[in-house]
């Protein structure tokens, strides 16, 4: 049995042209700005949305072919959908919300599943309860017990955590985490946080406009993004554009031309001398040189000053001007320990290194200028 | 007191409530989830009978009844007798007369709907039916029981279509209302005055009960998304 496949394509009203694919037991986090589509693919995989062209397949089972002229309805397919606001029906108990899609089973048999998922979705005890009087994390775990309740073939999350405070987001969030680790069906989740995505999925698929611009390991899209687009979808703060000078393929380096100065990176023979490239790195990948050895060429050590600091209280994020002109700007994220021992402050200088195996090149952007975009 | 007239004003106001219940639930559904051109149109068309004078709203019912229009004609071929001055076409005329008292309440009922709600029913494999039955009418009914009321309560009331399309003819169209009318002419002060207050105590309780219907509803919380306190 193979996972979910999805190929979407319509002009309006929102724009699609997405392409993904989920194996069983894994999960897929959908991200990229509101309004880019990422819930009207959900509802094209329920079935309460149907694309103009396209096809999808979950579990070997076509739910929809365009050109096959196949489109099965919402009911027959094997869907459960967690719903943005939860949806859950006002005028039933708790019990009767996930027991719901079991209509077809004997009353002792419906309840006995009935209180088995809520059981697995730790709200056993609220039967009785409607969902007004419900917390919004309660309210999130019914929603969820009562899509597992039809036993579907995927399961469906949109921005499961968007209603609920911090801390109770944190705790559904180990919650699911673990739930997708003993589900052995594909899940589809849809977020606007990258962070949530990195913690939750297997696989990121970044969308824009309706189009999917990468899939890969979380690890990789945010270190490795296929594209400048990409990079500023994803927050990438350090993206910038610059000369490509030549290459050392013995040496194992690339040189680029960035502000007046010369950076290596790892040896990419895919670009041409000459050429205009987009970079990026992590702030996570930006190394702190320390005083002592300040007088040791790093790898692409570059004299910086520390225009702002947000201090939290497990990371450290700086903003740091290049000396020289054109005073190009830099984002660091260091452990706010380390950024103590430093005694970093405002206005202090700094020595850092980008390491150049952290440096990753893309093809440069359309638009001018080397800066991230305004968003 | 004409007992007959009370007996005739009932059986018009309950078969004008059920037919018009029946009807009125599957056009509010419609208007309420489906955006067409014209929308306004049909929306006004339904509203018209709020607006119109009850005598032009006779007048052109007697027009449809009559031998010369196609409806008149095939009531008349398949029945063989005629709508006008018949109960058949009193509960017809109500039927139109009362139309926005029904559909009104239901519209706003299942336009509070979140449409989220019956997408997750189909979601829950629910089909049509068990959508309608499980889910949209457990939500919709204070706007069912509003409905009712208000149609049953305003065919009891309504008088200048009845006189136009009925008549008053004793045991078949003449209604409470036109009863009291009829006894006020005659100077019969007694039983125009007990029949008034029967009709005068029946609309005070049914009106207050729709308000408490409709205070109850709005205390209950819309849908589930809302976090308690």
């Amino acid at each position: 049995m193979s996972g979910l496949r999805v190929a979407l394509e319509q002009a309006g009203p929102i724009p699609l042209a997405a392409a993904f694919d989920c194996p069983r037991g894994q999960l897929l986090a959908l991200v990229g700005p509101s309004g880019s589509g990422k819930s009207t693919i959900l509802r094209c995989i329920a079935g309460l949305h149907r694309a103009q062209r396209g096809r999808v397949e979950c579990g070997g089972v076509v739910l929809f072919d365009s050109a096959g002229g196949v489109d099965v309805s919402p009911q027959q397919r094997r869907v459960g959908m967690v719903f943005q606001d939860y949806a859950l029906f006002p005028h039933l108990s708790v019990l009767d919300n996930v027991t719901l899609p079991l209509r077809a089973l004997p009353a002792a048999e419906r309840e006995r599943i009935g209180r088995g998922l809520l059981e697995r979705t730790r709200i056993a005890g609220l039967e009785a309860r409607r969902p007004h009087q419900l917390s919004g994390g309660e309210q999130q775990r019914v929603a969820l017990a009562r899509a597992l309740a039809r036993d579907p073939a995927v399961l469906l999350l949109d921005e499961p955590f968007s209603a609920v405070d911090q801390v109770t987001r944190h705790r559904l969030r180990l919650e699911l985490a673990s739930l997708s680790r003993t589900l052995e069906v594909p899940i589809v989740l849809v977020t606007h946080d990258l962070d949530e995505a990195s913690m939750l999925a297997d696989q990121v698929c970044v969308l824009h406009r309706g189009e999917t611009l990468q899939q890969g390991a979380p690890d990789a899209v945010l270190a490795r993004p296929a594209s400048a687009q990409v990079a500023r979808l994803i927050d990438m703060r350090n993206l910038f554009e610059a000369q490509l000078n030549g290459h050392s393929a013995e040496q194992g380096w690339s040189e680029l031309g960035w502000g007046g100065r010369t950076l290596r990176c790892a040896y990419a023979p895919g670009y041409d001398p000459g050429s205009r490239v987009a970079w990026c790195i992590s702030p996570t990948n930006v190394l702190l040189i320390p005083e002592r050895l300040r007088r040791e060429e790093g790898e692409n050590g570059l004299d910086t000053a520390i225009l702002d600091l947000l201090v939290g209280s497990a990371l450290t994020q700086a903003v740091l001007k290049c000396a020289g002109p054109p005073g190009l700007l830099l984002h660091m994220t260091l452990p706010t320990r380390v950024a103590r021992r430093h005694a970093l402050a405002v206005g202090g200088s700094l020595r850092i290194s980008l390491p150049r195996e952290a440096i990753h090149l893309m093809p440069a952007a359309a638009r001018e200028g080397g800066r991230r975009a305004p968003t | 007191m004409d007992w007959d007239a009370f007996s005739i004003s009932l059986q018009l106001a309950a078969a004008t409530t059920v037919i018009l219940l029946l009807g009125s639930v599957w056009l509010a559904r419609w208007l309420a989830w489906s955006s067409f051109p014209g929308r306004s149109l049909v929306e006004g068309v339904v509203a018209l009978p709020l607006v119109l004078p009850p005598t032009v709203l006779g007048y052109y019912l007697l027009v449809a009844f009559s031998r010369d229009s196609l409806l008149g004609r095939v009531f008349e071929t398949a029945t063989g007798t005629t709508l006008a001055f018949s109960f058949s076409g009193l509960l017809l005329a109500s039927l139109v007369y009362s139309l926005p008292f029904a559909v009104q309440p239901l519209l706003r009922a299942f336009e509070a709907i979140p449409p989220r709600l019956r997408e997750a029913a189909w979601c829950s494999g629910l089909g049509g039916w068990a959508t309608f039955w499980r889910v949209e009418l457990p939500l919709a009914w204070p706007g069912v029981l509003s409905a009712a009321v208000l149609t049953f309560a305003h065919t009891l009331g309504e008088f200048g279509v009845v006189l136009m399309v009925g008549g008053n003819i004793p045991g078949s169209t003449r209604t409470l209302a036109i009863s009291i009318y009829d006894r006020t002419q005659a100077f019969d002060d007694a039983a125009a005055g007990s029949m008034s207050l029967l009709l005068l105590g029946f609309a005070l309780v049914t009106v207050s009960v729709v308000y408490a219907v409709e205070r109850r509803r709005a205390q209950l919380p819309k849908a589930a998304g809302q976090v308690a306190p």
